[in-house]
């Protein structure tokens, strides 16, 4: 199984999740993008789900707890790649009330430091 | 279409099992054609009472969940037990967005997911005995109900 991907462009954390996003993996991708967050001084984050087939509540958890944790310093979360499962998944929990979906990462990045 | 079927599994409560669990639930109901929105609920349903069994019933301990499955015709009903700690206050535990350990930064929308998800939800729980989820789905009706349409259509013409 391939393992989540960070990639860090500027002060933007790329976060490429690989398959499922469950309670399983949340705790490793939490402590994981926390890390980068402070060590890198990361303002903005960018979740790309193109290749995750699955997510539940526990990735509810993980968005919102970095969308928290970055607030304060005026830092966004988006999120792009979302297949239609994942997509109801953010509307029926009113995720999109904070966060803003784009088709593809690259348009998220634009969109953040265009912003 | 008429099936019948039943299954029984049972695994430790590590979060590793979270994806075998609705990763077997989706296999079993292959036979009754589901469509990709159905098997996406059933599987987001399965893995919230999983972990809820995993983080809540066990805690820190390792127990055994026993998963059922059957199917009815097209119906699935799948019940997920533990001999966990139970829960105090099942309404409120029911409350979307309430949460027991917020440290995790749970979202409290596990029950609200399998409330969302399926068509029945059932929930007994007794503290300190453990706790039994009882969902229910139709499945495929989609499709069945296409055939029928068809079939009028047929006749009708």
């Amino acid at each position: 199984m391939e393992e989540t991907k960070y990639e860090i462009v500027r002060r933007v954390l790329i976060i490429r999740l690989q398959k499922d996003l469950d309670h399983h993996c949340a705790v490793n991708i939490r402590e994981k993008a926390d890390k980068i967050i402070d060590r890198y001084y990361i303002k903005h984050i960018i979740f790309d789900f193109s290749k995750a087939k699955f997510m539940d509540s526990a990735g509810i958890g993980v968005i919102m707890g970095r969308y928290k944790k970055i607030k304060y310093s005026g830092g966004k979360v988006v999120v792009s790649g979302l297949n239609k499962s994942i997509d109801r998944i953010f509307n029926i929990s009113g995720l999109y009330k904070v966060i803003d979906k784009y088709d593809t990462a690259d348009i998220c990045l634009q969109k953040i430091e265009s912003a | 279409m008429n099936i019948e079927n039943k299954m029984t599994i049972e695994f430790e409560s590590r979060s590793i099992n979270e994806s075998l669990a609705r990763t077997v639930v989706a296999a079993f109901i292959s036979p009754l054609d589901p469509t990709i929105e159905e098997l996406s609920d059933i599987r987001t349903a399965v893995s919230e009472a999983v972990t809820n069994s995993i983080i809540h019933g066990y805690t820190d301990e390792i127990g055994i969940i026993k998963m059922e499955c059957f199917i009815v015709g097209n119906e699935l009903s799948v019940e997920i037990s533990d001999l966990g700690s139970g829960i105090e206050d099942i309404s409120r535990a029911m409350e979307p967005l309430y949460t027991s350990r917020p440290e995790l930064e749970r979202s409290g929308m596990g029950f609200t997911f399998m409330e969302v998800f399926m068509d029945n939800l059932e929930v007994v729980s007794v503290p300190g005995v453990g706790t039994n989820i009882t969902m229910r789905k139709r499945v495929g009706s989609v499709k069945e109900m296409q055939e029928y349409t068809q079939e009028i259509n047929h006749n009708v013409l």
